[in-house]
């Protein structure tokens, strides 16, 4: 394998390979955590959610896929049309662009990734920090004061929030001394006996904590979901859009999701590592607990007024955030002396 | 500062109350993701009805195979929505087909107007016409819709049979 990686076509081969095999396996659990959150949401209001298509309504996801991409993909007059176009497709390059560097797996030394790249988190901040640029311009060119509104408010939003996201992950940079997402995640302790990679959540709670909320904040959801309130602003940036077009935001709206579970999984809860279980499956099996614990909060939680939304992010969580790495690097002075 | 209004404790929560209650709301969400659900899965499972329910017509007949109905109009004159047709003929020794003078030649009903109200039902003096359970009417044309007299001579479902029976009708 490793003479494979040395070797320059072969490891263009690899590479190509893992990210047809990456947008593959995304799709498809994009699909999958739509039925998820449908299924789930169900549940919680005590219904039991689709389940006529296909076993469990497992194919729910492909009959909505076909049925949007035969409708009509209206385009409303007097837009910005090339603007128009482009605003969804921004989406979804910058959702999948983040999977280029997030680590899955390493399986008997076969590594489940497409790229090793030392300032990943850097590279994934930067790339999800592009979705305001589809939400605000799909919002600009629509030629539509809710969609305009919807994406101003995103911008507001996702800006707020991300300093404190940011902010929130340092500490953890700070103790491992790196920005490489397989070098967090193998991250080793020697705690008397035991030696070996723990989940990071144990040194940064808090930080887990104020990641989490910014996560949710950035992936416009409930309870966050101000770009696209329904009762106030019709669709928000959404409002113009139809057929395939809408499909690109919705399926960049689910991605971001699954990347941000994936980044909380890296970074606070020991990626690829859990006890007996494969590598692969573990990373698998904590992303989907990572996208029910979104799931939950948007069946729990009504959404935020525009002044509390403001409020939370800019007076409690990054003020807090700055805090914990404050108090994280004291910490970590005093104890290596 | 005697005369400085008092907050009551509840109005004035600390951080650690606003966790509570998040926390308390996600345990009640998780609590009802496990309670059972309240729905009916329609098609395969259909909530129960009253037996009195009015759903399609029926037109009856007498245990000897005659037709019940007379041909005597009072049901259409008491549909408020006009939908039913009977047009009537005379009964003859060759012909009978009911046991009065008159039997119904054409009895139509037009579906698609009717509202179910049970009045046909009521004014009919030899209960020919009774209002059944069946209430997946849905089709695929309008002309299909208009019930013909073949179609509501169909036998009556068993338990209507039996709730008439057990009125003396």
């Amino acid at each position: 394998m490793n003479n494979l990686y040395n070797d320059p076509i072969g490891h263009w081969v690899v590479v190509v390979l893992a990210m047809v095999v990456v947008l593959f396996v995304l799709l498809t659990g994009t699909a999958y955590a739509v039925w998820m959150e449908r299924v789930a949401l169900g549940h919680i209001q005590r219904r039991p959610g689709p389940n006529r298509v296909g076993p469990w309504g497992l194919m729910q996801s492909a009959a909505d896929g076909i049925k949007l991409a035969f409708k009509e993909s209206f385009i409303p007059a007097e837009t910005d049309r090339i603007i128009y176009v482009i605003a969804p497709t921004i989406a979804v390059a910058a959702a999948f662009l983040a999977w280029s560097v997030i680590p899955i797996g390493l399986w008997y030394n076969v590594q489940y990734w497409i790229a090793d790249v030392n300032v990943g988190v850097l590279l994934i901040f930067a790339v999800s920090s592009l979705n305001v640029y589809a939400i605000v311009l799909g919002g600009y060119a629509s030629n539509n004061k809710y969609s305009l509104l919807g994406g101003l408010r995103s911008a507001a939003q996702l800006i707020s929030y991300e300093m404190a996201m940011g902010l929130s992950l340092v500490p953890t940079f700070m103790i491992v001394g790196s920005l490489r997402l397989r070098d967090i995640v193998d991250y080793t302790v020697h705690w008397g006996p035991y030696t070996g990679p723990i989940p990071l959540i144990l040194l940064t709670p808090i930080g887990f904590v104020i990641y989490m909320i910014s996560a949710v904040a950035e992936t416009n959801r409930t309870p966050f979901d101000l770009p696209e309130a329904e009762q106030e602003l019709i669709g928000g940036f959404l409002t113009e859009y139809s057929g395939l077009k809408f499909v690109m935001y919705y399926l960049a709206e689910y991605v971001n999701v699954i990347t941000a579970s994936a980044l909380a999984t890296l970074v606070f809860f020991g990626g690829w590592y859990l006890w007996f279980v494969p590598p692969v499956l573990a990373f698998f099996l904590k992303v989907v607990f990572f996208v029910f614990i979104y799931i939950w909060l948007r069946g729990t939680f009504p959404r935020l007024r525009y002044d509390m939304l403001m409020r939370l992010g800019w007076k409690v969580l990054l003020p807090l955030a700055i805090v914990n790495v404050i108090v994280t690097g004291v910490i970590i002075v005093l104890v290596q002396g | 500062m005697a005369d400085e209004p008092k907050t009551p404790d509840h109005e004035n929560p600390s951080v650690l109350d606003d966790i509570g209650a998040l926390a308390k709301g996600l345990k009640t969400t998780l609590g009802e993701y496990f309670s059972p659900q309240v729905t009916t899965e329609y098609p395969e499972e259909k909530s129960p009805r009253s037996e009195r329910y009015r759903g399609r017509h029926y037109l009856r007949r007498y245990d000897n195979g005659l037709e019940r109905c007379i041909g005597c109009e009072l049901c259409a004159a008491a549909c408020p929505v006009g939908c039913i047709l009977v047009i009537a003929a005379e009964n003859s020794d060759e012909n009978r087909v009911s046991p009065g003078e008159r039997y119904a030649k054409t009895y139509e009903i037009n579906m698609l107007r009717c509202i179910f109200c049970g009045y046909c039902e009521d004014a009919c003096p030899v209960q020919a016409i009774v209002l059944g359970p069946e209430y997946e009417l849905s089709d695929t044309s309008r002309e299909k819709f208009i019930y013909t007299k073949e179609k509501l001579l169909e036998p009556l479902p068993p338990d209507v049979q039996a709730r008439l029976d057990s009125k003396g009708k």
